[in-house]
């Protein structure tokens, strides 16, 4: 059991291809959101959306933290990355997305800013033991999956005694995300495909709200192919029985409470913001997190400061809308031309997990 | 950013650390958010340098159980 190839099966696929297509009604359409990017991926990766039937539509939702975080976010890290002596430690993908004209942490660092990519947040609590003489700054971004190590980092700097390692925190939350595109008229959705590694911390039943109260099935899949589509057969059939349940496909990982101990890590150092803004979706209330006050002292925003900066999106790029699954890559005149992995002018372009990403890379479509 | 990948524990460290490998890529990782406790072969999921939680094999026996009846077999050949 290696939990990889075992869930990878063509042949397996072939028969839940086939109990999807059994179970369809062909005279409606079924609009699913899968809301993780890291289903996004799979789903274009495995060619998934190219052997649903057609009534399937799949809408990438904006679970991508690089693609949802606001331009204004990105000028504030590269104002942090110019302080002096700062070392700014980032996951890589954050260094491509463009900030205000286009300028990004990558461009920054060429201008001579120290950034050092890093795998994990302990990458950057060793490297602030090692260079005491330097302020080590972690851009901390990411859904409820890099939020325990974020917080966990914390305490230990505390516990060491680290006076040169600062947190610039921009974690947002899923369920608040999910509930706010359900708030958003604009989008259709008749059932979600809900986060694989996210549901390990919150847990199946984080979804309650969105199957209760806004009446949509949610299933909890794994990423891999055969995961995908045993969880989109459940969602046929929940739809078809006009279910609202929550549904956990994703055994082996999933429970219903989550993990309570990264929970708790979350919540002695990280709190709910008021109000967080999102690349696409606008302001959210609670929808952010921030270092509490007892942890200030390693909370990059206080420490320094921090302005804040005003600024657009590039206006022809269709990431706000691409993010809301109100239109698709394709719909972007910017697409495949003037952007594209190796020159992404929207955030969407930009991560494997971002929808313009995984399309222009996996897709079959003329370019 | 949410791609953590399932990987075998191959050691066990001081401090909550622990030396995981997938396909013999070693990686040094941090245990201090699992529940429970975790020994030598046990897979997890390895996110951002930490295990987010140990898999359960269990769990996962049964969902390739239902995927060998879809083949209407008896047991689920695993490829490698």
């Amino acid at each position: 059991m290696k939990y990889i190839d075992e869930f990878r099966n063509s042949q397996v696929a072939k028969k839940l291809i086939e109990n999807i297509q059994r179970k369809i009604n062909p005279e409606r359409k079924y609009n699913l959101m899968e809301f993780c990017g890291g289903h996004t991926h799979a789903i274009h990766r495995y060619g998934i959306n190219q052997i649903l039937p057609a009534n399937i539509k799949l809408i990438h939702g904006p679970g991508c933290p690089v693609c949802v975080l606001p331009i204004p976010r990105i000028d504030q890290a590269i104002w942090l990355a110019n302080q002096p002596d700062v070392i700014l430690c980032s996951y890589a993908d954050m260094l491509r997305v463009p900030g205000d004209k286009q300028d990004s942490l990558l461009k920054a660092k060429a201008r001579g800013a120290q950034i050092q990519i890093v795998y994990s947040v302990l990458d950057a609590l060793e490297i602030a033991k090692n260079q005491s003489d330097k302020m080590i700054i972690f851009f901390a971004i990411g859904f409820e999956t890099t939020t325990p190590p974020t917080a966990h980092a914390i305490l230990e700097a505390k516990k060491m005694g680290l006076d040169n390692f600062k947190v610039f925190c921009n974690h947002v939350l899923t369920p608040v995300a999910m509930t706010a595109i359900l708030d958003d008229n604009e989008v259709n959705i008749d059932g979600f495909i809900g986060p694989s590694h996210v549901s390990i911390i919150v847990g199946s039943d984080a979804y309650r709200e969105v199957a209760q109260e806004y009446q949509k099935p949610v299933v909890i899949a794994g990423f891999e192919p055969l995961d995908v589509l045993q969880s989109i057969e459940y969602l046929i059939d929940l739809i078809n029985e006009n279910k609202p349940d929550i549904i956990n496909q994703y055994t082996r990982a999933v429970n219903p409470e989550g993990n309570l101990k990264a929970q708790e890590i979350i919540a002695r150092v990280l709190e709910k913001r008021q109000q967080f803004s999102w690349r696409g979706l606008g302001q959210i209330a609670k929808s952010g997190l921030k270092i509490r006050q007892e942890y200030a002292h390693f909370d990059a925003e206080v420490y320094y400061n921090l302005p804040e900066f005003q600024s657009d999106d590039v206006k022809s790029c269709e990431c706000p809308q691409i993010l809301r699954g109100i239109k698709e890559p394709k719909d972007c005149k910017l697409f495949g031309k003037a952007c594209t992995p190796e020159n992404p002018m929207g955030a969407c372009m930009v991560s494997s997990e971002g929808a313009c990403a995984a399309a222009f890379q996996y897709s079959l479509i003329s370019r | 950013m949410c791609l953590a990948i399932p990987t075998q524990i191959i050691e066990l460290l001081d401090n909550q650390m622990a030396i995981t490998s997938l396909s013999g890529v070693k990686k040094e990782i941090s245990l201090a958010l699992l529940m429970d406790e975790v020994k030598i072969g046990d897979y997890v999921i390895v996110h951002a340098g930490y295990a987010l939680n140990r898999l359960d094999e269990d769990d996962a026996r049964k969902t390739l159980a239902y995927f060998a009846e879809l083949l209407n077999e008896e047991n689920y050949n695993e490829i490698h």
